[in-house]
C-alpha cells in the first residue's frame, strides 16, 4: 500500500463535518503555525518539503511563496484556484467534496505564511454543490474561531470565502481567474507584473491549486524534510491521479511519486488493468494538454527505462518521446478508439475555451477544429496533416497564456504517433463513415492497408 | 440581441436580496463588482435560469457598475443563459472520456426519446438538452448536470428514471 498524505481519513465516517475533522487531528497544522512558527519558517517548510505545484506545472509551491511582495505594505492575497477544468482531471473535486476542512485547514496555514488576511476560493461554478459544501464548512471553521480577528488568540486576521466561477475553461489561469474574480471575463493578463508583485485588485497574490494547498497541513505537521523523503528526486510527496478512460476501476488516487507506470494501470490497489480486457492503445498521463503516448512508450521510455509516475519520468525524451504529469488527468484509451476524432474532440475543446483574446489562438483553435472535424468526417486531404502540423506549430509560444501551447500539444502529438492513422482517414474515408469505426474494426486491424499503399 | 423578443418578470424578493448582500459582503467595500458572477448565479436561478436585459440591468445597478460590465461577463461565460431554456436542462459532457464511454450514443438517445435535437428544447418547456465540454466527471462517465448537480454513471435505464422523475417534480434542481 502506497503512503497516504491527502486520503488517509478519507474513509472516517462524517469526516465532511467540522466535530469530525477535529476529532481527527483536523486544524493542528494551525495551531503549529500559529503558536510555533514564524510565517517564513512555514514557507521554509514548505520549500524544504520540494512541494511542486499540483495544477499542472509544477512550480515549486514554497519558491512562488517566497516571491510574494511583504514591501509594497499592500494587503495580501491567498487564492486557491479550484478551477478544475482540464479534460481528465477530477481530483481536487474529490478532495474538497468528501474532506473540505483540509483545503480550509490549508488556506489558513498557507495565509499566515504569506500574511494575507483576506483569501479566496475560486470554484468552478459546475460544481455548485460543492461550492455549497465549501460554503457551509468555512461557516463552520468562523464558528470554531479558526477564522475571523485574532485567531487562537494571536495577531494574526483572516477572513476566507468560496467564490464560483461560471463555466469558463480559461478561468484556470491564474491571471484569468484573478480576473474573473474581480467580477469580469476570463482574459489572461500579459506578464509580468506576476501576480506576486500586483495579482487581485493589483495586490501582491498567490494563486495555488487545491491538492497544493491540501498537502501544506502535513508538511506543517511533520516536516519538509518528511514529505521530501516521499517521492524520487525532485518528484517528492504523494500525488492525486485521476483515471478515467477504457479502465476498470476509473478514480481518484493517491500515489507516492515515483510509482510505475505498469502498476498504477495493472495492479488491483489502482486502476486494475484495462476495461474488458481490450488491448492498451495510447495514455493521456496528465490532462488534455499534454501530448498522447502511444502504446510502446508507455510502460517503458524510449531508452528501455520502466517509465514511472514523477514529473521527470513522464517527460523524460520531451515530446518527441515523453509527455508530462500535467495535473494527474490519466486517460487511457483501448484499441477501439479512434485518435483523429479524439484528437478532434480536444480541439473542439480548445476552440470552445479559447478567450479570444490573442489571434493564433482565437484562429489557429477554429481551423484546428475544422480541419480534423473534416478528416474524421471522410472530407480530408493529405495536404491536411501537414496543414494541421503548420497550425498548431504557430499557435505555439505565441500566445498570451498556455492555452494555446495546451490546444496546439494534442495536435502535435497525435500527428508525431499516429500518423498513418490520419493517413487512412484520408486514403479510406468510406471506411470511417461511422463514428465508432474503430470499435467494430480496431486500426490495427485496418493498418496493412496503409503499409501496401505506402511508397 | 436575441432575448428582447422573450419577456421576463423581475423579481428581486428579499430573501434573494439577502442572499445577495451575504454574497457582496465577501469582499472590500470598493470592490462590489467582484460579486457579479455569484450574484447572477442566484439571480438566474430565481428567475426560471435565465437573464433579459432588463435583469441583468438591475444586477448592475445593485453592485453600482454600468449595464455593459454585466453584458460581456454574461456572453463570456457558458453557464448564463440569454434566452428562456427548458425547466430541467440535461447537459451533457461529451469531452474525450465521456466520448469514449458513451456520452454521444447517450445523448442522442435522450434527444430522441425527448423527440428534439441537441440544443433545443420541447415544445412545453420541460426539457432542454445540450452537450457542453468537460464537466470533471471523467472517471464517472458518461454524466451529466442537471441544475446544481451531476448524475453520472448514466445508462439509457437511469436516463429514462431521471426524465419520469422530472416529470414528477421530483428532482431537486438548486441547493438552497
Amino acid at each position: 500500500m502506497g503512503r497516504k498524505i491527502l486520503l488517509d481519513k478519507i474513509n472516517i465516517p462524517g469526516i465532511k463535518t467540522y466535530e469530525v475533522y477535529r476529532q481527527n487531528g483536523g486544524y493542528a497544522s494551525v495551531e503549529k503555525a500559529l503558536k510555533t512558527l514564524t510565517p517564513d519558517e512555514v514557507t521554509e517548510e514548505v520549500k524544504t518539503s520540494g512541494l511542486r505545484g499540483r495544477g499542472g506545472a509544477g512550480f515549486p509551491v514554497g519558491l512562488k511563496w517566497s516571491f510574494i511582495d511583504k514591501k509594497s505594505g499592500k494587503p495580501r492575497h491567498l487564492v486557491c484556484n479550484a478551477d478544475e477544468s482540464e479534460p481528465g482531471t477530477f481530483k481536487d473535486r474529490f478532495l474538497m467534496e468528501y474532506i473540505p476542512h483540509l483545503l480550509i485547514e490549508g488556506m489558513i496555514t498557507s495565509s499566515y505564511a504569506l500574511g494575507a488576511n483576506l483569501s479566496y476560493i475560486y470554484i468552478r461554478g459546475e460544481y455548485m454543490w460543492v461550492f455549497k459544501i465549501l460554503e457551509r464548512a468555512i461557516k463552520e471553521a468562523y464558528a470554531a474561531g479558526w477564522l475571523g480577528k485574532n485567531i487562537l488568540g494571536t495577531d494574526f486576521s483572516l477572513d476566507l470565502h468560496v467564490h464560483c466561477g461560471a463555466g469558463a475553461y480559461i478561468c484556470g489561469e491564474e491571471t484569468a481567474l484573478i480576473e474573473s474574480l474581480e467580477g469580469k471575463r476570463g482574459n489572461p493578463r500579459i506578464k509580468p507584473p506576476f501576480p506576486a508583485v500586483s495579482g487581485l485588485w493589483a495586490n501582491p497574490t498567490v494563486v495555488n491549486n487545491v491538492e497544493s494547498i491540501a498537502a501544506v497541513p502535513w508538511i506543517i505537521n511533520n516536516s519538509g524534510a518528511d514529505y521530501a523523503a516521499i517521492g524520487i528526486g525532485r518528484s517528492t510527496g504523494t500525488k492525486l491521479i485521476s483515471a478515467s478512460g477504457h479502465i476498470k476501476n476509473p478514480g481518484v488516487y493517491e500515489i507516492e511519486l515515483g510509482l510505475s507506470v505498469e502498476e498504477f494501470m495493472n495492479s488491483d490497489e489502482y486502476l486494475g488493468g484495462m476495461m474488458n480486457d481490450r488491448p492498451l492503445k495510447a495514455l493521456v498521463p496528465g490532462g488534455s494538454s499534454v501530448p498522447i503516448l502511444p502504446a510502446h512508450l508507455i510502460y517503458k521510455t524510449a531508452n528501455g527505462d520502466d517509465r514511472l509516475m514523477t514529473y521527470e519520468s513522464l517527460s523524460d525524451g520531451g515530446f518527441a518521446t515523453g509527455s508530462m504529469l500535467g495535473s494527474g488527468g490519466f486517460i487511457v484509451y483501448n484499441d477501439t478508439t479512434c485518435i483523429v476524432r479524439n484528437t478532434w474532440n480536444f480541439s473542439r475543446f480548445y476552440h470552445h475555451e479559447s478567450c479570444g483574446q490573442c489571434s493564433p489562438c482565437r484562429e489557429g483553435t477554429g481551423w484546428l477544429e475544422k480541419v480534423l472535424h473534416r478528416i474524421e468526417n471522410g472530407h480530408g486531404r493529405m495536404e491536411d496533416i501537414d496543414l494541421l502540423w503548420d497550425i498548431q506549430s504557430k499557435i505555439e509560444g505565441n500566445t498570451i497564456c498556455p492555452l494555446g501551447d495546451a490546444a496546439a500539444w494534442p495536435v502535435a502529438a497525435a500527428i508525431r504517433h499516429f500518423r498513418d492513422e490520419f493517413e487512412y482517414h484520408v486514403r479510406f474515408p468510406e471506411k470511417i463513415k461511422n463514428r465508432d469505426h474503430f470499435v467494430e474494426e480496431p486500426f490495427e486491424k485496418v493498418r496493412h492497408l496503409i503499409a501496401k499503399q505506402t511508397v | 440581441m436575441e432575448n428582447t423578443q422573450y419577456k421576463q418578470e423581475i423579481n428581486i424578493t428579499p430573501e434573494l436580496m439577502t442572499r445577495i448582500n451575504e454574497l457582496i459582503g465577501h469582499y472590500p467595500d470598493d470592490k462590489r463588482k467582484s460579486a457579479l458572477l455569484p450574484v447572477l448565479h442566484e439571480v438566474q436561478d430565481a428567475h426560471e435560469n435565465w437573464l433579459s436585459y432588463p435583469l441583468m440591468d438591475k444586477v448592475a445597478e445593485i453592485l453600482n457598475i454600468q449595464p455593459i460590465e454585466v453584458y460581456e461577463v454574461v456572453s463570456f461565460y457558458t453557464m448564463y443563459n440569454q434566452k428562456p431554456i427548458g425547466k430541467y436542462m440535461f447537459e451533457f459532457c461529451r469531452t474525450s472520456c465521456c466520448a469514449v464511454r458513451g456520452a454521444e450514443d447517450l445523448m442522442d438517445y435522450t434527444c430522441e426519446k425527448l423527440g428534439i435535437k441537441e440544443g433545443e428544447t420541447t415544445p412545453d418547456g420541460m426539457f432542454t438538452v445540450v452537450g457542453v465540454e468537460c464537466l470533471g466527471a471523467c472517471g464517472y462517465a458518461p454524466m451529466m448536470q442537471v441544475g446544481d448537480f451531476y448524475k453520472e454513471h448514466l445508462t439509457k435505464e437511469k436516463v429514462d428514471t431521471i426524465i419520469a422523475e422530472c416529470r414528477e417534480g421530483k428532482i431537486n434542481l438548486h441547493d438552497k
